[in-house]
């Protein structure tokens, strides 16, 4: 229990440090390094609860491809961070003013905070039944509306990307790959007589 | 554990969901010469969707709780599907004028309903979200779907970015409550609340989810994107935003307060009182100065929200029943204008310009006099149907003892008159300036619709109002 507790507190400590340096680092790059710490550590968080297989995933697809391509998107963009943050200094007023009070507010949340009775910890997994059985038994049967509609979403993303970004210009040539396999021996090669001593 | 979900309460998005893959692949494999057909499939499609909302089942709760179809969902969604049933007819002929026809549009329409449509049956947080956010990302991008214009792509991102952050406030609002609450339920909240009472957290919750849904009807003060959006986005994009996506929004609105929160209306009274007295008055001074018509119906739009969020906030059936009222006519205006606005087409191009339209009495007397009764509708003067619709918030909002609120109410819609009455002194009383091209005729059809249900509206406010009440009675079954 002890053991697990600082585990806890080590995994969300880290968690919350690599979630300012992302905002705080200079070089974009090593903020997305960061951003990968945060996610690693967010996994051990889930690992904690017994969420094994959710652990996994966050470090399966956040870590091995989202943050990949976050970092291929941060090098090939060449963004200049330290232009964008000329105006900061003119922002920091008004924006720590905003800042204070939303923490001010947290706070007395979290000073009046009570837990509702079902929200303690459970554990996760039904008895007699790995991590993923169980999620996949609510998955698709009692969150089937959620499931479909969050298929939709994605759907909408990726037209989104296509209707914004595929533009067919008349001058590029294609590869047809169709065309050239059907290619025959009677297409494509001509036979010529050459005579002798003469070329083509 | 197993049992297979009733889908029949859910039969119009699941139609709307399968119709809007077809017409993918048909425009994937059919390519861009597929657009008029897909136009006119995809309109088909709606009414469709329409149809089986009213012929279907009159009310039901499926797959497990998170979703409700009742009175109000059934009249929002009707609503919701002429409302983007209209942006797809008014979209062709500008289309067409202007060169960029995709076949991707009309389908994205389809799925931007679809998210509406979910929205408005949404019975959990999850549920809110994922609507939602269907409905925002097919928005983005029909936004900035004409990349070759610069405002276009602007207002794309400007949209995308501010509704990302929006979206983040929602989410994060939905995990305090649903940490305060336990459930993400409406009906677990509900029976969370009447138990416990409101906790500080649950009420901060709550003005998270509120803020984010504010964004959403463009209440002030989250408004700054309307503007700068309406004005780059392609003119029937407009049109579109300023229709159904708001009556969605606004039902949505109606269902996430009135809904789980009706045992803490006093907590969430004020903040609506705020919002509406923000938004009515910014709507009428902000749009005095405005040059440029779409700006100014964007700020128009501002407004009426703000006047919509004048009944909410009474927080009664009463309240609630007006709201639908004016959801309904803001439609039904909203369309008519800018069947009006995509009118202004010159030999050279599309023109913005308030002052383009000075003596269109004299050159198009029908179109002027036709906009003249919207432009007089959305004043609130009587007998239109506009005042009818702010007569009924108002009197919604005296009844739950918010003077205040109605006072101010009546004077930022005397203020906001002032503006829509310039544009009909500049049809009828200046000089002729060059001639706007004739109607097309969907537009005629659309414009002659609305002006019809504009002026005559005294008619069927009978039964219209009959079914707002109907719809209304949804969230006071004792009432």
């Amino acid at each position: 229990m002890v053991l697990s507790a600082i585990f806890f507190y080590l995994f969300s400590a880290v968690v919350i440090a690599s979630g300012v340096m992302v905002i705080g680092a200079r070089n974009p790059v090593h903020s997305v390094l960061f951003l990968i710490l945060a996610f690693v550590n967010a996994a051990g968080l889930f690992v904690l609860l017994g969420a094994e297989f959710l652990a996994m995933i966050l470090i399966v697809v956040y870590v091995g491809a989202v943050a990949v391509l976050f970092l291929f998107v941060v090098m090939m963009l060449d963004v200049d961070f330290v232009e964008l943050r000329q105006g900061f200094l003119n922002y920091l007023p008004v924006g720590g003013l905003i800042g204070i009070v939303l923490l001010a507010e947290l706070l007395l949340v979290v000073a009046g905070w009570t837990f509702a009775g079902d929200t303690m910890p459970t554990s996760p997994a039904p008895a007699g039944m790995s991590n993923t059985a169980a999620l996949g038994e609510i998955l698709y049967t009692k969150y089937i509306y959620f499931f479909q509609a969050a298929g939709m979403v994605l759907l909408v993303a990726m037209v989104g990307a296509i209707v914004l970004t595929l533009r067919h210009r008349e001058s590029v040539k294609r590869q047809s790959i169709a065309d050239q396999v059907a290619r025959t021996p009677a297409t494509a090669i001509e036979v010529r007589k050459v005579e002798s001593g003469k070329g083509i | 554990m197993t049992m297979f979900p009733d889908l029949l309460p859910a039969l119009p998005e699941i139609l709307l969901a399968v119709g809007a893959l077809a017409l993918l692949m048909i425009g994937v494999f059919v390519g861009e010469k597929s657009t008029s057909l897909i136009n006119g499939l995809s309109i088909a499609l709606l009414v469709v969707a329409g149809i089986a909302v009213i012929a279907g089942p009159g009310g039901g709760v499926t797959f497990s709780d998170a979703f409700i179809l009742d009175p109000f969902a059934r009249f929002m969604k009707v609503l919701a599907l002429i409302g983007s049933a209209i942006a797809i007819v008014m979209s062709i002929g500008y289309a067409r004028a202007r060169k960029f026809e995709r076949f991707e549009y009309p389908v994205l329409i389809v799925i931007a309903t679809l998210g509406m449509l979910m929205m408005i049956s949404a019975n959990d947080l999850i549920a809110v979200y994922l609507g939602l956010e269907l409905q925002s990302l097919s928005l983005y991008v029909i936004a900035a779907i004409n990349r070759d214009s610069v405002r276009s792509t602007e207002a794309g991102l400007k949209y995308f970015v501010l509704g990302a952050l929006s979206s983040g406030m929602l989410l994060y609002g939905a995990s305090l409550v649903y940490g305060f609450t336990g459930t993400t339920t409406f009906a677990g909240i509900a029976s969370a609340l009447t138990a416990e009472g409101a906790s500080l957290g649950l009420v901060f919750g709550l003005v998270f989810l509120i803020a984010g849904l504010a964004f959403k009807i463009s209440a002030v003060p989250f408004h700054m994107w309307t503007p700068d959006v309406y004005e780059g986005a392609p003119t029937p994009v407009t049109a579109f935003f300023a229709a159904a996506p708001k009556v969605a929004a606004v039902a949505l609105f109606v269902r996430v307060v009135v809904g789980p929160f009706a045992p803490i209306t006093h907590d969430w009274q004020q903040i609506l009182s705020f919002l509406a007295i923000a938004s009515m008055v910014l709507g009428a001074f902000a749009a005095i100065g405005q040059r440029n018509i779409k700006r100014l119906m964007a700020y128009s739009s501002i407004g009426h929200m703000g006047y919509a969020l004048v009944g909410l906030a009474a927080g009664s059936e009463a309240g609630v029943q007006g709201v639908i009222l004016y959801v309904s006519i803001y439609l039904a205006m909203t369309v008519g204008a800018f069947a009006c606005i995509l009118s202004m087409r010159r030999r050279e191009g599309m023109t913005y310009e308030i002052n383009d339209l000075a003596g269109l009495a004299k050159t198009h007397p029908v179109m002027a006099f036709m906009f003249a009764a919207i432009l007089f509708s959305l004043a609130g003067i009587p007998p239109l149907a506009g005042f009818f619709a702010k007569f009924y918030v108002f009197l919604a909002a005296i009844e739950a003892e918010l003077y205040v609120l109605a006072v101010i109410g009546v004077v930022a819609s005397v203020i906001g008159a002032y503006y829509y009455l310039r544009i009909i002194k500049i049809m009828y009383f200046d000089d002729p300036a060059t001639s706007f091209e004739p109607m097309p005729t969907e537009l005629r059809v659309v414009l002659g619709v609305s002006g019809a249900f504009v002026l005559f509206f005294i008619i069927f406010a009978g039964p219209l109002g009959g079914a707002a009440g109907l719809a209304a009675q949804t969230f006071f079954p004792t009432g």
